[in-house]
């Protein structure tokens, strides 16, 4: 009798570990890239190769899940955060991204750098149903939850940034002729597009467009046409480097146009200072990110505490390099969004909370600028403060504009 | 340029007549044991990896044919295998014709464009073609994105394809199809250069390599010959190309920088320039060495790079076939001093 | 007419930047009959020797002829421990060893220095009666210390022994050396003598394009497209290479096909040149004996 017992107890308890072991692997399928103590993040960059000026966003990342870690993580688990190289290469993007997925099975993709980059693993990342959240790329196509729901953007599209300024050209400069210079591939194509948006009819009568490609030694040929041309509004969509090389040549041509900059290259330190601050008074910006220069900011809660991150986690950085601001302010909004998860880290659930950020105010964003998501809007920033430069910082013009998006 | 040889052909035939060839035909078979095993010996994305290995091994091959055995320099290659992915990636996406007919399509439009490129490099040599070369590689990208050609190459943005299903209803997912689909090409056109290199037309080219005053005053058209070459070391990498297109899902004149034609001939000459074998061992080298050097520096995965590529042009100036040829044949020397005695 | 002379203006200016480089690869060329293909990443690393020597605090002219000594002293350096050991090999392997060179100076300038643009000073008056609006003083400046060492190079080959001992190296090592001259150190002089040119192109290059890791490979092909366009082993083809594309460039850009398609025709029209003139506008061309 009692052997019959235990063999029915052992039969029970082998029932109840196979379901409970069952049960677990169940668990742990729902929730790739997520253990009890650890959850990984994977990103690529280009660490190589002419755009590894942007690696520096990737380095913060890296060095702000460090601090995440040391105060305790997320949800008693710790990030693993793990960043490839691409060299700006979309074929390599896919391999590696492949591997993030497939080989390191991280939980989600964020901040992934690049826009044909990106592009390239749209698809394959829907498909996987990874959340790839966050872009670095201000392209505008990122953001169709309808046809890529586990896609989002972050950044003000360049396409609404150029919008605004065409808006703001018909305001105070009805009858301008405008030129635009820009960089001849899918970040700098997104102007004149966001330019026609608004002028309509009219472009191709008010706008004069040149473009140069990275390969170019200088701009300086196609600022000179520009001006021959007979224009009295500049747009520069470029490259810090060709930014700076046009605010130089513009200077010494003795042009004086209305000048628009693309906010990606208004960096005090990459642009201004080696063009020469003096030469860049003037020039017209958009941004939501804060403007280290700006002497107001020292008493600014939001600044100090990125100040104390750098000084601890990124000593020797460059704190005059806004993109360490603008990396720390993503990083803030992953950040919240894996705090909204509280402790539910399946796929679904990230990509749900991702899309469910309300009026997230973050330290280095400028004041007024919220992260919003929905269901139907992957756009989280759409607001832009238009700045004027001094001569020593970025001095607001007008309100907050919002941008239609997509 | 004759310096650089290591006179594979007569090596192999030296070889072919002290060593049996039932050797020669079990390695063969080994190794193409391996490669169709692979697939399922190892998980989906390096199965990928491989495929992109003999995609780049397809290209290379292109590269040796013209480089290594006719002596026409080419730093532009990179060209080609755009010009093949776009042709794929067109079809695709304009017209129904199915991926697996847009790869010979590729490879007959490459083969007419190298054809037409060669006329002209017909008065070129050394540096010169060099010079050309670069320049058609650095030129491709900005046609591709040129605003009059975007309805058909989607400008900037590239072109999105899909990614093919097994046929026959094998049982086979999308990634080893893949493979076996870049392998059954490899293997024909590694099939096809050996017959190309080992007969007339083989020789011809060789020949103008060599000493092209002689080969003319034998009666070779040196002008035909070169040109032709060029055509059909276009195709080969246009056809690569049009593999990687398939694979990738996805071509943008972002994915085909002027880097890519040096990547091809570093990993020629490290591979073994005037050779098809070594075609695959640079293939495998190009593909796995950054990743390798990556996790040795994050900072500075380039320079780690650059020193491997030093260190084996050290180690091996003609490639990894001339060391395997220089050992084969040190060998085959002992075993028949041996056997004399 | 007044666009096209500023264009033109402008397209100098961009030739002088090329021509300086060219003529580091005719040095290297004539002194080698290699071209270094990393021969723009040495400049460009030269240059931030001279930036940090200025960083640091000191005068511009005396980082100037300090980084001129390092630039020849690296050049030297190399030629006899990173190219020596594959001289006598197959011109292919020559040509990947020059490939891992550019990778690795590339890389490790933006290691060291970061990949943020930097900006270089000019020792050039940011106004004088020699500048205008289309040609800064700077550039004017460039141009005029081109020439200069365009001088100097030509004359140093031409009436020195030592450029004559440099170029019967290059030409004919066996010769040479039945002769008595040192072809090994032959090289890495002439090696150093490029690098230091390099240094000087760059040093003239970076205040109008600004210093970082990726200034140089755009000006590299057009650099070596000028050379190969004047003739390779004719300095003053070379030089006048330099200008001719600069201002080919900035034409074709603003008056044949626009921006989109300035660097295709350009490039295109070059090898055009190179078809009909396989030798160069200025160079030697060399009859083939049977």
């Amino acid at each position: 009798m009692p052997r019959e017992g235990n063999a029915r107890k052992g039969a029970l308890l082998a029932t109840v570990l196979f379901a409970l072991a069952a049960a677990t692997a169940a668990v742990a399928d729902d929730t790739p890239g997520v253990t009890a103590t650890e959850i990984k993040i994977g990103n690529t960059d280009a660490y190589s190769g002419p755009a590894s000026a942007y690696s520096v966003i990737a380095k913060l990342e890296s060095a702000f899940f460090k601090m995440v870690n040391d105060q305790g993580g997320v949800a008693g688990r710790e990030i693993n955060f793990i960043s490839l190289d691409d060299g700006y290469s979309p074929p390599k993007t896919l391999e590696q991204v492949r591997r993030l997925i497939e080989q390191d099975r991280v939980a989600l993709l964020f901040n992934t750098s690049g826009t044909a980059c990106n592009s390239a693993i749209e698809k394959y990342v829907n498909q996987k149903q990874v959340p790839h959240l966050f872009l670095g790329t201000g392209a505008d196509k990122f953001g169709d939850y309808q046809h890529y729901p586990w896609t989002m953007g972050f950044q003000p599209s360049y396409r609404t940034e150029a919008q605004i300024y065409a808006k703001y050209i018909l305001k105070v400069k009805p009858n301008a002729k405008i030129a635009i210079l820009y960089q001849n591939d899918d970040f700098g194509k997104d102007y004149p597009t966001g330019m026609k948006d608004v002028l309509g009819d009219n472009f191709d009568k008010m706008v004069v467009t040149a473009s140069y490609e990275t390969t170019d030694p200088t701009i300086d040929s196609q600022i000179t046409s520009l001006q021959a041309a007979g224009a009295d509004v500049l747009l520069v969509a470029a490259s810090p480097k060709f930014a700076a090389q046009a605010i130089r040549k513009a200077h010494d041509l003795d042009w004086k146009p209305l000048f628009f900059m693309t906010y990606t290259s208004t960096s005090i330190a990459s642009v201004i200072n080696p063009a020469g601050a003096q030469n860049a008074i003037g020039i017209i910006s958009a941004g939501f990110v804060k403007d280290p220069a700006d002497p107001n900011s020292r008493n600014d809660t939001g600044m100090n505490e990125w100040r104390d991150f750098m000084a601890k986690y990124m000593p020797g950085a460059d704190t005059t390099d806004g993109n360490y601001l603008f990396a720390y302010a993503v990083s803030k909004a992953m950040l919240q969004v894996l705090k909204q998860c509280e402790g539910n880290f399946t796929r679904e659930n990230i990509m749900k909370q991702a899309a469910n950020l309300h009026d997230l105010e973050l330290p280095t964003l400028l004041p007024g600028v919220r992260v919003n998501t929905s269901p139907t809007n992957y756009h989280p920033i759409r607001q832009l403060q238009l700045g004027k430069f001094d001569g020593t910082h970025w001095v607001p013009l007008g309100d907050l504009v919002t941008g239609a998006g997509n | 340029m004759k310096a650089m040889l290591n006179e594979t052909p007569l090596v192999e035939a030296v070889a072919n007549r002290l060593s049996p060839p039932i050797w020669r035909w079990l390695g063969i078979a080994a190794i193409l044991a391996t490669a169709c095993i692979l697939p399922f010996a190892i998980s989906g994305y390096h199965v990928s990896q491989f495929s992109q290995v003999l995609i780049y091994a397809i290209a290379m091959l292109g590269l040796n044919i013209l480089t290594g055995f006719n002596g026409q320099i080419s730093l532009g290659h990179g060209a080609f295998y755009a010009i093949g992915a776009y042709t794929t990636a067109i079809l695709l996406d304009k017209t129904g014709i199915p991926y697996w007919a847009t790869v010979p399509i590729a490879g007959a439009i490459c083969l007419g464009a190298g054809f037409l490129f060669g006329l002209p490099a017909l008065r070129l040599e050394g540096l010169y073609l060099a010079l050309a070369t670069v320049a058609f590689a650095v030129a491709t990208p900005q046609i591709l994105k040129f605003k009059g050609f975007d309805s058909w190459t989607g400008g900037v943005q590239g072109i999105q394809v899909d990614s093919p299903a097994a046929p026959f209803g094998l049982p086979l997912n999308t990634d080893r199809w893949i493979y076996y689909f870049c392998l059954i090409w490899a293997v024909a056109l590694v099939i096809i250069a050996r017959n190309l290199l080992s007969g007339r037309t083989g020789r011809a080219m060789i020949a103008i390599r060599d000493h092209p005053l002689a080969a003319a005053t034998m009666g070779v058209d040196t002008a035909l010959y070169k040109s032709l070459t060029f055509g059909i070391s276009a195709m080969y990498t246009g056809i690569a190309g049009a593999l990687g297109a398939v694979l990738s899902a996805y071509v943008s004149p972002d994915s085909f920088p002027v880097l890519l034609s040096i990547k091809f001939l570093v990993g020629s000459v490290v591979g073994g320039i005037a050779s098809i074998s070594g075609a695959f061992i640079g293939a495998l080298f190009i593909e796995f060495t950054p990743n390798f050097a990556d996790q040795i520096s994050k900072a500075a995965p380039d320079a780690i790079f650059g020193i491997f590529v030093i260190a084996l042009m050290y180690l091996m100036p003609t490639g990894a076939i001339g060391i395997f040829n220089f050992i084969g044949v040190r060998l085959r020397r002992w075993a028949v001093a041996k056997r004399q005695y | 007419m007044q666009g096209f002379l500023h264009q033109l203006l402008s397209g100098l200016a961009n030739g002088g930047i090329y021509a300086s480089l060219a003529l580091a690869l005719v040095m290297i060329y004539q002194a080698t009959h290699h071209v270094n293909f990393a021969q723009g990443a040495m400049a460009m690393f030269s240059t931030y020797i001279a930036w940090a020597l200025i960083d640091a605090g000191v005068p511009y002219w005396t980082a100037f002829g300090l980084t001129l000594f390092f630039s020849f002293l690296a050049g030297v350096a190399i030629e006899r421990i990173i190219i020596r050991p594959v001289e006598c090999g197959p011109a292919l392997t020559i040509v990947i060893v020059f490939v891992g060179l550019l990778l690795i100076l590339n890389s490790l300038a933006g290691w060291i220095f970061s990949y943020t643009i930097k900006k270089f000073p000019s020792p050039f008056p940011s106004t004088a009666w020699y500048g205008s609006k289309y040609l800064s003083p700077h550039e004017v400046g460039m141009i005029v210390v081109t020439l200069a060492v365009l001088i100097l190079v030509f004359l140093f080959f031409r009436f020195t022994p030592l450029g004559l001992a440099m170029r019967a190296a290059a030409q004919n090592p066996v010769s040479s050396r039945l002769v008595g001259i040192r072809v090994g150190w032959m090289l890495a002089f002439g090696w150093g003598l490029a690098a230091a040119i390099g240094a000087v192109a760059g040093m003239m290059a970076a205040p109008i394009v600004y210093l970082d890791p990726d200034m140089m490979s755009g000006i590299l092909l057009y650099g070596f497209a000028g050379a190969l366009l004047g003739g390779i082993d004719n300095p003053w083809g070379a030089v006048l290479g330099g200008f001719f594309v600069g201002v080919l460039e900035n034409i074709a850009g603003a008056y044949v096909v626009g921006t989109e398609l300035k660097l295709t025709v350009a490039l295109v029209i070059i090898v055009g040149v190179l078809v009909f003139k396989p030798a160069g506008l200025f160079g030697r061309t060399l009859v083939a004996r049977v």
